[in-house]
């Protein structure tokens, strides 16, 4: 998403409503464990929509009964990443499937400049583009403040 | 910020009302009535009627049923009380029925709505400590994490605290379980186990630990009226029996093996009837020609208990 209206990325589920409460990630991660997905915490100070693979918080969570656990880890990221942007996967391993099913971020900075367009001439006039962020200009664990 | 939204997400908890457990039915104002929900009494009748002896455990269990029966009327009343703290450390010998009791308290709790999934994760040292710098702390909380909402049962507790070598990495974990057992009450109840003279030794060099822990339930030791019982039940639960002699001559071997070292409760009790199930089995292996009946298939016959190495000892010793 290049440009965003509301000044807020938009990845994943649930990114054009409000933050959820710790008790509604509780209630979406509950439904996953019912489902038999494995969760686990990720997190990046660069939400470029093309950096597909965020840093893992610890292992992923198998054989988890209870929410509680997956939000025990997700307090954890947070006390370490205040204002890194945090998500929670869930992994699907039953067989034809095995892949994510899950993904919605539950920590966001308190501020998100956004997306640059960044137009570039080629040769003749043809014209190519990128995207960067704004905050990207920093080095990596500056970009969103402390 | 964005403003509060005028849609509703599925699955969503409206964020000003705690509303979990009186919402929809009328509140419950009576003992009955809790235990008409909850079911706990059937755990509570099934616990007394499957579980041989245990007296002093079967008391505890119902005195903590009580408390969160009447905590959950409390809370209709919005009497808060803090959530009473359920860690437990189970002390007895081999046998005693620890890790049974166990599973049934995570299913009482269940049905009392205190721990929310009811499950038991059962672990030992090996489980939680790790086997060099760094390993411990993310072993022990992932074992945690698996445990949260329900049971972590810790069996050979005593085995985490090794004093014998200062930097055993058993510490560690015995750390972070204290952590999470003070500050997440509310998502995981942990049972050590473990013989009783360890325990106290265990206890003594980690007093933090016996604060914790609320209750200190003993296991004693089955007599062998208890012990027959119990062999009754486990054959029943296998379809065999006892015929008539056959009880006899168990009783008398029962006898004999409580006072040989290293008798182990119902596990030995356990032992025994496998072995007198070979031997029923050799039994009738050699009657090659004979029709099998349904009920020579099921009965232990005297001779197949009193084929037992007890009775050979002992009748050595007579001799000698």
């Amino acid at each position: 998403m290049m440009t965003n209206p509301a000044g807020r990325i938009t990845q994943g589920q649930f990114s054009f409503l409000p933050d959820l409460t710790d008790a509604e990630i509780a209630r979406q991660v509950q439904y996953g464990l019912e489902r038999g997905y494995a969760w686990s915490v990720e997190y990046t100070d660069d939400p470029h929509p093309r950096n597909t693979y965020w840093e893992m918080f610890g292992m992923p969570m198998f054989d988890l009964r209870d929410a509680a656990g997956v939000l025990a880890g997700l307090k954890e990221c947070r006390k370490a990443f205040p204002s890194h942007y945090i998500r929670l996967m869930a992994f699907d391993a039953s067989r034809g499937v095995e892949t994510i099913t899950m993904s919605f971020i539950v920590n966001r900075p308190p501020s998100e400049p956004g997306f640059a367009v960044v137009r570039e001439e080629g040769p003749g006039r043809s014209m190519r583009y990128t995207v960067r962020g704004y905050a990207a200009d920093r080095p990596e664990a500056e970009r969103y403040g402390a | 910020m964005m403003n509060a939204p005028l849609y509703a997400i599925p699955g969503a908890i409206a964020s000003a009302a705690p509303a979990s457990p009186s919402a929809a039915p009328p509140p419950a104002r009576t003992v009955a009535d809790v235990l008409a929900r909850s079911q706990v009494e059937s755990v509570l009748d099934e616990l007394d009627r499957d579980l041989v002896g245990l007296a002093p455990v079967k008391t505890r269990l119902r005195d903590i049923a009580a408390l969160l029966v009447i905590d959950t009327l409390r809370a209709q009343h919005g009497l808060a009380s803090q959530a009473p703290s359920l860690h437990m450390c189970f002390t007895g010998n081999p046998g005693t029925g620890k890790t049974t009791v166990a599973l049934r308290i995570a299913q009482i709790l269940h049905r009392l709505g205190y721990v929310r999934q009811g499950h038991v994760v059962s672990v030992t040292r090996d489980d939680l400590v790790g086997q060099y710098i760094g390993h411990t702390a993310p072993k022990t909380k992932e074992v945690l994490k698996r445990a949260m909402g329900g049971v972590l049962f810790v069996d050979e507790a005593y085995y985490l605290y090794r004093p014998e070598n200062e930097r055993d990495y058993g510490q560690e974990a015995i750390e972070i379980l204290l952590q999470v057992m003070e500050n997440q009450r509310d998502d995981l109840v942990v049972i050590l186990a473990g013989y009783r003279d360890r325990m106290d030794t265990f206890f003594q060099s980690n007093p933090g630990m016996s604060s914790r822990i609320a209750h200190h339930l003993d296991f004693p030791d089955y007599d062998a009226g208890e012990l027959l019982q119990i062999a009754d039940r486990m054959l029943a639960a296998s379809h065999y029996r006892f015929d008539e002699r056959a009880r006899e001559a168990f009783q008398a071997y029962l006898r004999r093996r409580l006072l040989q070292p290293n008798f182990a409760n119902a596990r030995s009790v356990r032992n025994a009837l496998d072995r007198a199930r070979l031997r029923q089995a050799s039994r009738l292996y050699a009657e090659r020609d004979r029709a099998l009946g349904r009920d020579d298939l099921c009965t232990l016959a005297a001779s197949d208990i009193l084929a037992s190495r007890v009775f050979a000892i002992d009748t050595q010793d007579t001799t000698e």
